[in-house]
């Protein structure tokens, strides 16, 4: 439950970190730092998991010489990121919850 | 270690996955360590930075589907190779008659056997015809009147349909295990081509 929680917010995070315009990995990894602290074989699957499911699109485009990989949302990403509001809204539910019971128990 | 070495070892760690996703991979970590160095990093510090390269390949492998890492490995398989052909050709001279040879000494040892098992139920069929004919012979006998050969007649016919009956529950028997020895052998040379998990 723990890692799924998880593993669904980094989706979310990486979706908010190119929903202003296309960006590239090492880019995605310093813009969410400040907020929450991602590895490369972290985001990797992330990416691939987020291409699959259609929320982003890959392009390669030459940079100094080499390839990179830009990552652009795509529509359902967008309707993905919008959704995610009224899950927190169930989240933060279901936090109050947890919360309540701990405090009745002391 | 440097990023060519990094690279080295990632692919090698991931060898069980198919071609492009190697590739995948390797190109999102040469990129990764290219933009590291761009920021002011050194080759060393961004490698180092982006992890160990065994740990990233078990990552990875731990998120592959167990269905793709099989397709994968099925794929992989080396077919025969050059020289095992070329074995096989210039081999075939011997091992052709030689296998000929030893699917007919099987086949002969079976038709041996079963042989035995027709020559007992003649030799029954014969017993059981022999008591039929003393009985038919005792006949007259009775007619006649003359009781001792009735009687030594019909007690030759009643031991030769006893050893008839005994002798057919052992043609049976005898039937039935030259069947089995026979099913016995098939499964044994289907086995020998399919392998013994899918020959049962």
């Amino acid at each position: 439950m723990e890692i799924q929680l998880k593993r669904g917010l980094l989706d979310v995070c990486v979706l908010a970190a190119i929903k202003s315009g296309e960006s590239y990995g090492y880019q995605i990894i310093k813009d969410m730092k400040p907020y929450v602290e991602i590895s490369e074989s972290t985001l990797y699957p992330i990416l691939r998991r987020l291409e699959a499911a259609e929320l982003l699109t890959v392009r390669s485009a030459e940079h100094k010489g080499r390839l990179r990989k830009y990552y652009r949302i795509t529509e359902a990403g967008r309707r993905r990121l919008a959704a995610f509001r009224t899950e927190w809204d169930e989240i933060l539910a279901v936090y109050r919850f947890v919360t309540r019971e701990e405090e009745s128990h002391e | 270690m440097n990023k060519t070495e990094f690279l080295l070892e990632l692919a090698e760690q991931l060898s069980p996955l198919p071609f492009e996703e190697i590739e995948d991979s390797r190109n999102y970590y040469s990129e990764m360590i290219d933009d590291r160095m761009e920021d002011g990093l050194s080759e060393g510090e961004a490698v180092a930075a982006v992890g160990d390269p065994g740990e990233i390949a078990a990552q990875i492998l731990a998120e592959v589907p167990l269905g793709k890492l099989v397709k994968a490995k099925l794929k992989s398989r080396p077919a025969l190779r050059a020289w095992e052909i070329v074995l096989l050709v210039l081999g075939s001279p011997v091992w052709i008659p030689l296998l000929a040879a030893a699917l007919i000494i099987i086949l002969a040892v079976y038709l041996v056997i079963w042989s035995l098992v027709l020559s007992l139920c003649a030799a029954d069929l014969s017993l059981a015809a022999s008591a039929a004919a003393c009985v038919a012979a005792a006949v007259p006998f009775a007619v006649g009147g003359r009781l001792a050969v009735l009687a030594f007649a019909l007690g030759a016919g009643l031991i030769l349909a006893g050893l008839a009956v005994l002798l057919f529950l052992g043609c049976k028997r005898a039937a039935k295990a030259s069947l089995w020895l026979g099913k016995v052998i098939l499964r044994g040379i289907r086995s020998c081509f399919i392998g013994k998990e899918a020959a049962k």
